[in-house]
């Protein structure tokens, strides 16, 4: 018998669909800006891209505010608890239809693998991101600031491109993983309508 | 951010209230000419005439504006002498070398028919005689006013017959403008006014600027969204000031980064500058106004010069001059598109339309060189020597990237003294270059004649000089788009610049290749475990 938990709230879909949406909108122009390939053309990129960023800091002010009013951001603790668990699952398990070390609760929704990952992107990536990027969206102001003293753009700019690369290789592995639910799709459905199917539990 | 967006909603609503007030000042006036000034000149006792001869005409002229002459006396127009703000050297055409025609000195009744006077016929011109300003080349409202181009700024007193020396065939009758009329119809110069000469600098039409030529007369606001009648109609003294008759702005020395903006009328009456009307964030978007801080506004804004359908000279070989055909006459040959593109005279040509400026940073300082230097400094790695070097890099506050016609050219120099020489070129006598077509007579008798020691030694020098790209503003639409800048093409227009990051030109090879490394390992990562759970529930569904 697979159960069904109520596990992702109206709010935080919502969240997770629109920063999808703007993170792969900012990973293409992006990487346009960055030179890789010609779309847009630059300058449409660049007013894309920066349009998307504040976007983005908008929904993560009210993410914020929701975190903490729901008390959800508890689900990004880390814990070291059954990390060997989890790796074991993933690099073995899952191929001999072993049961998932972890049981997806509304209370619990992150495996442990997936809080040090939500950590790592929090406490690194995002930093890196978001102030290179800020640094270079104000790069005319840092004479008047007094920055450009210990600062240079090519500094910024590539601290900028490395967290880039490191978002957009984070993305396809969030993609992938989303695959190894109870079914092919149990992940995404749940992402879309809130309820998941947990497999049975042994 | 939002501040800045305020400020130039601000500065859109004051620069627009500025050009619908220029405009009001330039509709035509309906009815007589009078109707916009407060003096109708064809009705003063003084102008009655009939006057023969250009400087009865100032003597008319000055006998009210009593204070003029002395003033026109003092500009540049005038002395054709000025000290660079950036060096300190005496410069003006009597000083600064150039790679087109050369030195006035020994050929000056053909060269001061762009004077702002009369008679400058050799080194002997007397600059303190008032009588000998021209007012009407610069005053002139009917279009019939011509200075004759061998009569040391005079216009032709009688008709004459007159047969261009480098074509085509034939001679010309040129008639006489008529004095009076013209002296009773002067008002503020126009665009043809200062055309007549800066249009045709370098000898004809189009020659030396780039973005002078003209076309500029009547353009097209393609061509010229400022001085268009479409556009906002102006004509140059609405930039190039003058107070007391002494013009602002200079291609010596353009001013490189303008951060005192708007010119008020409290301010010093010099709107040589883009940020004199424009203000100093007139974009929408901060991130075009922040580009300000290291890129001059033309850079964006003109996007090619020579469009108005007149081509420029780009190159000019002196050494190759003297030519002769099968009849033993000196040798023109025009190109497919009627240019002369070989002169005995002159030497080969080669010309450019639509061209794409070359970019340099720019600090406010330009190393002219003089026809008195020593080369041996102005010599650049490349062995050329560079007439104008223009200063300026990435790290330092005043540069800003510039556009630049640069003209290359081939001309004579002293090989023992190792400077460049004045070449007498024409005069009816037996040394003119023009007429006999012996570079070791003429430079000997230039030389001679500007009291210059010369060895007796010349050869030809390679060169190469930097002309200031700032006319021919297109209207915004036509504005460079980024990424001819911000590309990796190797053809980007600012391949020549690299002393700065460039989004979307530069980046790290070893970030990209890590990053690169990142992603394709990412989804190889997923691909194979992906791969290996298919083929294992497979092989577990067979085994059941």
């Amino acid at each position: 018998m697979s159960e069904r938990i109520y596990i992702y709230k109206r709010y935080e879909r919502f969240w997770h669909w629109s920063q999808a949406l703007l993170i792969i909108a900012m990973m293409i122009t992006g990487f346009e800006v960055h030179g890789s390939y010609t779309l847009l053309g630059f300058g449409d990129a660049v007013q894309w891209h920066t349009l998307a960023a504040w976007t983005l800091l908008t929904l993560w002010a009210f993410t914020i505010f929701w975190q903490f009013t729901t008390g959800e951001w508890r689900q990004y603790l880390p814990s070291l608890k059954n990390v060997a668990a989890m790796i074991k699952y993933y690099s073995y398990g899952i191929f001999v239809n072993s049961p998932h070390p972890f049981h997806k609760t509304a209370l619990q929704k992150h495996n442990p693998l997936q809080r040090l990952a939500y950590l790592a992107l929090l406490a690194v990536i995002s930093p890196l991101i978001w102030g290179s990027g800020l640094l270079y969206l104000f790069y005319g102001d840092w004479s008047r600031l007094g920055l450009d003293a210990w600062l240079t753009l090519e500094w910024v700019a590539v601290a900028h491109t490395l967290g880039a690369f490191l978002i957009t290789a984070f993305f396809f592995i969030h993609v992938y993983l989303t695959t190894t639910g109870h079914t092919m799709f149990a992940h995404i459905k749940a992402m879309i309508t809130g309820w998941e199917e947990v497999g049975d539990h042994h | 951010m939002f501040n800045q967006s305020w400020r130039s909603i601000a500065v859109a609503w004051f620069g627009c209230t500025l050009l619908f007030g220029a405009q009001a000042a330039q509709q035509p006036p309906a009815g007589p000419v009078a109707a916009a000034t407060t003096a109708d000149h064809s009705k003063l006792e003084a102008l009655k005439g009939p006057f023969k001869s250009g400087p009865e005409v100032t003597k008319a002229c000055l006998s009210c504006h009593n204070m003029a002459g002395h003033q026109v006396m003092k500009s540049i127009h005038w002395t054709w002498e000025g000290k660079s703000p950036g060096t300190g050297k005496t410069l003006g055409k009597k000083w600064a070398a150039n790679n087109f025609c050369g030195s006035p000195l020994s050929n000056e009744p053909r060269c001061t028919s762009c004077h702002a006077g009369y008679g400058w016929t050799d080194k002997n011109f007397d600059f303190t005689n008032q009588d000998n300003v021209d007012c009407l080349a610069c005053h002139d409202t009917t279009g019939g006013y011509k200075k004759f181009a061998t009569n040391a700024g005079h216009p032709l007193y009688e008709a004459r017959e007159y047969e261009p020396m480098e074509g085509p065939p034939g001679k010309k009758q040129v008639q006489a403008p008529d004095l009076t009329k013209i002296a009773q119809h002067v008002g503020k110069p126009g665009r043809a006014n200062c055309g007549a000469c800066h249009f045709n600098g370098g000898g004809g039409d189009a020659v030396k600027h780039g973005d002078l030529d003209s076309s500029l007369k009547n353009p097209s606001r393609e061509l010229d969204v400022h001085m268009a009648k479409d556009g906002a109609n102006m004509v140059c003294a609405d930039c190039h000031t003058f107070n007391a008759h002494q013009p602002s702005g200079s291609r010596y020395a353009a001013n490189p980064k303008d951060t005192h903006g708007l010119d008020l009328p409290k301010d010093d009456h010099n709107r040589a500058t883009c940020e004199s009307c424009h203000g100093l964030a007139p974009h929408k978007e901060a991130k075009i106004n922040h580009h300000a801080n290291k890129v001059a506004c033309q850079t964006c804004h003109i996007p090619e010069f020579a469009r108005g359908g007149v081509a420029t000279k780009m190159l000019w070989d002196w050494s190759t001059a003297g030519k002769m055909d099968a009849d033993g006459k000196p040798l023109f040959v025009k190109d497919d598109h009627g240019h002369l593109k070989y002169s005995a005279a002159k030497g080969d040509f080669k010309y450019g339309e639509n061209v794409r400026p070359e970019y340099k940073w720019y600090n406010g300082v330009v190393q002219q060189v003089t026809i008195t230097d020593k080369l041996d400094g102005f010599v650049t790695k490349d062995g050329v020597l560079e007439l104008n070097r223009v200063e300026g890099s990435a790290g330092d506050p005043n540069a800003r990237i510039w556009p630049f016609k640069v003209m290359h050219g081939k001309q004579p120099y002293d090989t023992e003294n190792n400077t460049l020489v004045v070449n007498h070129v024409f005069g009816d006598d037996d040394t003119a270059l023009w007429k006999h077509y012996d570079f070791a007579k003429s430079i000997k008798a230039g030389m001679d004649y500007a009291g210059l020691p010369y060895s007796g030694k010349f050869g030809f020098i390679e060169t190469r000089m930097n002309w200031f790209i700032t006319h021919m503003v297109a209207p915004k639409e036509k504005a460079v788009p980024c990424a001819e800048c911000h590309t990796r093409s190797a053809d980007g227009r600012l391949a020549a610049i690299t002393d700065i990051y460039l989004p979307g030109r530069d980046r790290n090879p070893w970030v990209d290749l890590f990053g690169g490394l990142a992603i394709v390992g990412a989804i190889g990562a997923g691909a194979v475990h992906g791969l290996v759970r298919i083929i294992t529930r497979r092989r577990k569904e067979n085994t059941q």
